[in-house]
């Protein structure tokens, strides 16, 4: 048992991470979940906004970290459109742009007396990094001059006295890496005194807790985050309960309790082994 | 000339965006380099799709080893650009019927969706997704309590990785939460500290907090002393060799 434990081939260790991952999602396996104070206080600075007020969406995540930020993506949108905010979306990575399709199909199914150009709107992807975000502070219009379907910004109602990123009541960013919330941060909510709201992914959100509360009114960290805003959503509008796709974050958290645990048990297993090996003199 | 002339320019816009931070009379200078940056930077997209095209080019045609794969880059490269190009749209076009090809050609059905939807985004996501089986094993081979910085380390992921997940509840759910309406006492705080979810929150909030902001302190510093010295010409390796 010994000599299998301490050669086991890396292939079980794939099948018994499937199994933890599969059993889960086919079982339909979820937990209740709290939110924590950092998600209340993201919560509350949407919910604390009047109506109509003016909402940037900068989504800046592409397909490999849709699994972990489009839930949280999701729940920023309906919880927007809940509250009736106008809502501005960006990006500044090309593959962003489905994403944010993602979330106009929402508002278009779920909230379809919400009208394009009146309370919501895609202004598209712009190349130049964090340059875009130091023109659009100052003067959105030299740079979008139109919005992601071609449609001149001039002739959309709710750019009326939309100059710069200023206008805006709230910056909200789900990001997976640079550029993104740090840059939005440093060029933005900073040096103007914007409040911001973020989501970001596990691996980036502990390089962003410096930032709160100061900087950044408080993150979504990973998936967990984004789960503990689905139920804080849910709790604020309870009709969304019924709606299957507003609690993707919620599903997925059985999955990760199982991996987890997995990964807890491997490394344990893994130190027993070691140990024993170590007793018996065994070097190799 | 070929080297002093993008020194200049670099130094003189480098300084305007500097300067339009701080004087309200430049700030426009500073827009107008940040413009002139974005239709660069549009503009090396032209110059990264030949570089890719060149790299790749060359290895198919040297029959390097991995050459295939060079050759599947550039016919996706190039099926790609040309139906961006082309703005090759939806069949049928509900409004111009007698027109190929001609509907929408970023929306549902268009060509560069079907290649978004079941190219890119399958790819690009099962790559991802893999990390959970790599990291699996990698923990499993590598991840040993052999001295006590490693136990620490091993001791606070375990925290974390349980803490971020519903077996924080399961495990430590029974020690008492802090009631909101009534002045903690010293084992009440200490029954509560010692949560799962609560110590990851300790861990993130306090460890990790003073680590993430020594790093990115550490790190601003070192960017300003860069670029200064980027401005200043004394650091001219973005130039490169002038050998290429």
């Amino acid at each position: 048992m010994y000599e299998f434990l301490k050669t086991l081939d890396r292939r079980w260790v794939f099948l018994l991470m499937f199994l933890a991952v599969a059993t889960p999602i086919l079982l339909k396996v979820t937990f209740p979940e709290k939110p924590s104070a950092m998600v209340m206080d993201v919560f509350q600075a949407i919910e604390g906004l009047p109506e109509g007020s003016k909402v940037l969406m900068a989504w800046d995540f592409d397909p490999a970290s849709r699994g972990e930020l489009e839930p949280m993506a999701s729940a920023f949108t309906r919880h927007c459109a809940e509250k009736k905010l106008k809502m501005y979306y960006m990006a500044l990575w090309p593959l962003a742009v489905p994403m944010i399709q993602d979330s106009i199909r929402i508002l278009e199914r779920e909230y379809p007396h919400l009208e394009y150009g009146r309370d919501y709107m895609n202004l598209g992807y712009k190349p130049g990094n964090e340059g875009v975000i130091k023109v659009v502070i100052t003067n959105i219009r030299k740079l979008y001059t139109t919005d992601h379907y071609g449609t001149g910004v001039e002739t959309i109602p709710m750019m009326s006295g939309v100059t710069s990123v200023q206008a805006m009541d709230l910056i909200i960013n789900v990001s997976a890496g640079d550029p993104g919330t740090k840059q939005w941060v440093q060029y933005v909510a900073t040096p103007f005194n914007k409040r911001m709201v973020a989501g970001a992914t596990g691996v980036q959100a502990p390089q962003l807790y410096p930032y709160i509360p100061a900087q950044l009114v408080g993150i979504l960290g990973a998936i967990k985050a984004a789960a503990e805003y689905e139920q804080a959503v849910i709790d604020g509008y309870p009709h969304l309960a019924k709606i299957a796709t507003a609690k993707e974050g919620l599903r997925r958290m059985g999955p990760q309790l199982v991996g987890h645990v997995l990964v807890v048990l491997l490394v344990i297993l893994a130190n027993v082994i070691y140990f024993i090996g170590r007793r018996r003199g065994d070097t190799r | 000339m070929k080297r002093t002339a993008p020194l200049l320019i670099a130094a003189t816009v480098g300084f305007i965006i500097i300067v339009s931070s701080f004087i309200p009379y430049t700030e426009s200078w500073g827009e107008d380099s940040m413009i002139w940056f974005d239709i660069l930077a549009a503009v090396a997209f032209v110059l990264g799709g030949g570089n890719l095209l060149k790299m790749n080019l060359k290895k198919v045609s040297d029959r390097r080893p991995g050459w295939a794969y060079s050759a599947i880059i550039i016919a996706a490269f190039l099926i790609t650009l040309t139906l961006g190009l082309l703005k090759v749209g939806t069949h049928p076009n509900e409004v111009f019927w007698n027109k190929p090809w001609s509907g929408d050609y970023i929306g549902e059905g268009s060509a560069l969706w079907w290649i978004y939807e079941y190219l890119i985004y399958p790819l690009t996501s099962t790559m991802f997704a893999m990390l959970a089986f790599y990291i699996a094993s990698a923990a499993f081979r590598a991840f040993r309590a052999k001295n006590m910085e490693a136990s620490l380390l091993l001791g606070t992921a375990f925290i974390v990785l349980l803490g971020r997940t519903y077996a924080a509840i399961i495990l430590t759910g029974w020690l008492p939460e802090l009631a909101h309406d009534a002045e903690p006492s010293f084992f009440g705080q200490l029954w509560n500290g010692l949560r799962l979810e609560k110590l990851t929150e300790t861990i993130m909030g306090v460890f990790n907090l003073a680590g993430s902001r020594a790093i990115n302190i550490g790190i601003a510093l070192g960017i300003a002393s860069t670029s200064l010295k980027v401005l200043l010409g004394v650091d001219r390796s973005y130039l490169g060799t002038g050998e290429d």
